[in-house]
């Protein structure tokens, strides 16, 4: 009498399924699969095995969540094919829109003598080591001229604040500029903030400029890593966090930690200390292998596994402060779990395939020289310009975008492609680095297997995905974090 | 519940067919404006009544008894809700159509109730007979609609079955309503044909938002609350068409037994592959229609349901999707939703019980559906202090 069909007439009656591309990992006993968009499944290694033998019953939750998800489609919907060309499209989409970071190195000085840094110079010659007018002039029109509508110049060094006229000129030129061109501006500072005046921060508040400092941890550790005259590196940079919040404003300083073979005896006395000072968070960064690190060997002391207990353990002492109630984030963390847990990239130029060199972030030197990242120049300082992208005396935005200096690593740097990436579970959320592979094997690609960049980010991501997919309470902390 | 459609035996027209007129209480109305009027006597005090109106109608009948007007109608009681502003469509058979309510946030206008769906739980089940003069109403309708109204709502049946003349609508709408954002309820599969969504978007509507159901992120589950095999994937594909040409739609989802299961997989999938939806209602059950029949596989307490729907509405938030949470009732939502809670009950259906009476948050509810109060509502309805 009814004129409604049973629930079992809408039924799928073919059994069998087709398999859209997917990788596997297995994780703590469970078995992930991610497929082309970065789509993930936890499941059992019985319902792998199932799935790929094509007998996976189509009446299955398991079965249900993968065709939902994209792993495979059947007679009842072929959508995925055609969303997971959207989903692709629309996370190449930013790539189009190079390059927003743009850093200039205004001058070489620095009254800190950090020692693993390579590029500071003790000196008082403003000529031989800080950009010149017209030079910063070129940097301006080069920044100016990509199709990126978002454009942000960050000051760097060496300490910048010690060419603060040049830094002037660079604003002034570059809003002068910018109002026939309209692209969202902004400008940040790096600086150790121990030569910051009042006056300095009236400019900054004037024109909107942010800071961003560094602070290692609490003083000793801090002043061990920092030495310069007098010892005082920490007091400097807290009494200058504290007057930046009072003039600019509490959010418009934030701080980096740098990872020493110090640091990683206890993260808990340095995310402490970032407690203490008011910030919202902490980046618990890797050491990069460049500049005297390299030389001196400090990197292989401690390495990547080192440096991931170190992560762990931090992560886990945040997760028990965001308990307590506290909102506290580690930076690295919400980046990767914003790119497994949404479709937008945020735009971490250490995880883009192609590779952020160039196309994430642009290098400026005071002498004119472009780098294709911060970490390339810092190699030519050990004499080798390999990252040496071109010239601001030569070169106009074209020239040096499509050289094959830059476009030889880019395209080593697709890990769609690549060796052992293209079959990695964690393909979608990674990236890759063709400035520290060239540092440590001699070539962009680097040996996956043997990479620490590799273990690091695999055994993060294993560990995010593993956490958040395991625990409640820690899946509604990090799905605040990257909000 | 307010009866917008009833019928007079006391009347008089001199007109055959139908009438469509706005309703004035102004005795001094310029007198060329009068003849798409009906003027308007609330009381029996005025009995010389003004000249050149196109209709005259009343609630007391005695006052047409000496009238020299010709067209007259003695309005029910039940109808008593009409005023100035009011568009109502008078039948030479007497019958009589509140059309568009001026003091009404929202009108829906019927285009049709001929469907290619036949949903489990649909409110307005589906005739096969020809009923385009529902479209031309419409059509009418949209000239005398005040310029300022801001939005108002087109459903069915499916109202893409009119195909081209559909799209005439919307260009009549964009013509006489320039300000008047548009909802136009759909099934989408007519816009899984890409030439019928570029016509829609050649008309280039300031404000139009196509409102399309998906059940479940699970095909079988879509296609049995539809009754429809293979609506899933034509569904889909008529929101990525629309979305292509940058049209608005909504995405609408119905909460009830068969849905609830996938509810929050279903928002997932939606934030996964349809972020750029521009927004997502997710809605009670009307107790309606073909939802009274189907009611042992449909029904489920909305107090049951609370976390899941929590979870939804978080899933939607974190993707930063805007969705609604429309036809329920304070009491039986968590407070983390209150923020998507929204007061969607169209006025002539909107009821309260008894126990709201004594509600400290009355004024904040959205209430129940008429159609609740009389069949089925939640077992948890309790007011707050």
């Amino acid at each position: 009498m009814t004129k409604f069909q049973k629930q079992n007439f809408f039924q799928n009656t073919n059994e069998s399924y087709e398999l859209l591309p997917f990788r596997f990992a297995r994780i703590n006993g469970r078995v992930l699969l991610t497929n082309l968009v970065g789509e993930y499944f936890f499941t059992k290694d019985e319902v792998l095995k199932s799935l790929v033998d094509g007998t996976l019953p189509n009446d299955s939750d398991d079965y249900l969540n993968l065709r939902s998800l994209h792993f495979i489609c059947d007679d009842q919907t072929q959508s995925a094919k055609q969303l997971l060309g959207i989903k692709t499209r629309t996370k190449l989409s930013n790539y189009s829109n190079l390059t927003s970071l743009h850093m200039f190195v205004i001058s070489l000085r620095c009254e800190h003598s950090c020692p693993y840094c390579q590029v500071s110079r003790q000196s008082d010659d403003k000529l031989a080591f800080d950009m010149s007018y017209e030079t910063a002039s070129k940097a301006v029109d080069f920044a100016l001229s990509g199709p990126s509508p978002r454009i942000k110049i960050e000051f760097q060094g060496g300490e910048p604040l010690l060419n603060f006229d040049t830094l002037k000129f660079i604003v002034h030129d570059a809003k002068e500029k910018n109002e026939a061109i309209g692209k969202d501006l902004s400008f940040v500072i790096a600086t150790n903030l121990a030569v910051i005046t009042d006056e300095i921060l009236d400019y900054c508040k004037l024109h909107d400029i942010e800071i961003s400092t560094s602070l290692d941890g609490p003083a000793s550790l801090h002043n061990h890593n920092r030495p310069r005259p007098g010892n005082n590196s920490y007091e400097l940079a807290t009494e200058g966090i504290k007057k930046v919040r009072e003039k600019l404003g509490f959010d418009k300083v934030n701080a980096l930690m740098t990872t020493t073979d110090k640091s990683l005896d206890d993260p808990r006395i340095i995310i402490d200390e970032y407690l203490k000072q008011g910030f919202s968070g902490i980046f618990l960064r890797p050491l990069s292998p460049y500049g005297f690190a390299i030389k001196t060997k400090k990197y292989n002391a401690y390495g990547s596994k080192k440096w991931f207990e170190f992560y762990k353990t931090g992560l886990e002492y945040i997760l028990e402060i965001n308990k307590s109630g506290v909102h506290f984030r580690e930076f690295y963390s919400a980046t990767i779990l914003k790119k497994i847990l949404t479709l937008k990239d945020p735009g971490y130029v250490d995880l883009r395939s192609p590779a952020g060199i160039g196309i994430g972030g642009i290098v400026y030197n005071y002498d004119g020289k472009i780098f294709a990242s911060d970490e390339g120049r810092m190699l030519a300082e050990m004499g080798d310009n390999t990252f040496e992208i071109g010239n601001l005396a030569t070169d106009n935005f074209k020239d040096v975008f499509l050289s094959d200096k830059l476009l030889d690593p880019l395209e080593q740097s697709m890990t769609t492609s690549a060796p052992r990436c293209s079959e990695c579970a964690f393909e979608q959320y990674c990236g890759a680095d063709p400035v520290f592979h060239y540092a440590t094997t001699g070539d962009f690609l680097g040996k996956k297997a043997e990479s620490d960049f590799c273990y690091r980010n695999y055994n993060t991501f294993s560990h995010l995905l593993d956490t958040y997919d395991s625990n409640l309470e820690t899946r509604s902390i990090f799905e605040s974090w990257i909000n | 519940m307010l009866q917008l459609r009833g019928s007079t035996k006391d009347f008089h027209c001199d007109f055959i067919g139908h009438k469509m007129l706005i309703i004035s209480d102004d005795s001094s109305l310029p007198f060329p404006l009068r003849e798409k009027y009906a003027y308007i006597l609330k009381e029996n005090i005025d009995t010389n009544l003004p000249d050149g109106f196109g209709a005259y109608i009343s609630q007391n009948a005695s006052v047409f008894s000496t009238s020299k007007h010709k067209n007259w109608f003695h309005i029910p009681q039940y109808m008593d809700y009409m005023e100035a502003g009011d568009i109502i469509n008078f039948k030479d058979d007497g019958s009589i159509w509140a059309i568009f309510r001026s003091n009404a946030k929202y009108n829906t206008f019927l285009l049709t109730e001929r469907c290619n769906h036949y949903c489990l739980m649909c409110s307005q089940p589906p005739k096969s007979k020809e009923d385009s003069w529902l479209l031309e109403r419409a059509m009418e309708a949209i000239e005398l609609i005040p310029r300022d109204t801001v939005r108002m709502g087109f459903s069915g049946g499916e109202p893409t079955i009119y195909k081209e003349k559909l799209i005439d609508l919307v260009e009549k709408c964009r013509g006489y309503l320039p300000q008047t954002a548009i909802d136009i309820l759909s099934n989408g599969r007519a816009f899984s044909d890409p030439e019928y969504a570029r016509l829609l978007h050649k008309i280039d509507h300031p404000n139009c938002m196509i409102c399309i159901p998906i059940y479940s992120d699970v095909p079988e589950i879509h296609n049995y609350v539809v009754q429809s095999e293979d609506a899933f994937d034509e569904t889909i594909q008529g929101i990525l068409n629309l979305k292509a040409l940058n049209q608005k739609v909504e995405i609408r989802i119905v909460i009830h037994q068969q849905t609830i299961g996938r509810l929050v997989e279903t928002c997932e999938y939606i934030s996964r592959n349809l972020l750029f939806v521009d927004h997502v209602a997710l809605m009670g059950l009307e107790i309606t229609g073909f939802t009274r029949a189907n009611l042992p596989d449909l029904w489920i307490d909305p107090y049951d349901y609370k976390d899941t729907l929590s979870q939804a509405v978080a899933v939607l938030n974190r993707s930063k999707i805007n969705n609604s949470v429309y036809n329920h009732q304070l009491c039986t939502v968590n407070p983390d939703v209150e923020d998507n809670y929204v007061h969607s009950i169209s006025d002539w259906k909107n009821e309260y019980l008894d126990e709201c009476n004594k509600c400290s948050r009355k004024h904040e509810c959205g209430g129940f559906f008429s159609s609740q109060i009389l069949y089925k509502h939640s077992d948890h309805i309790k007011a707050f202090s």
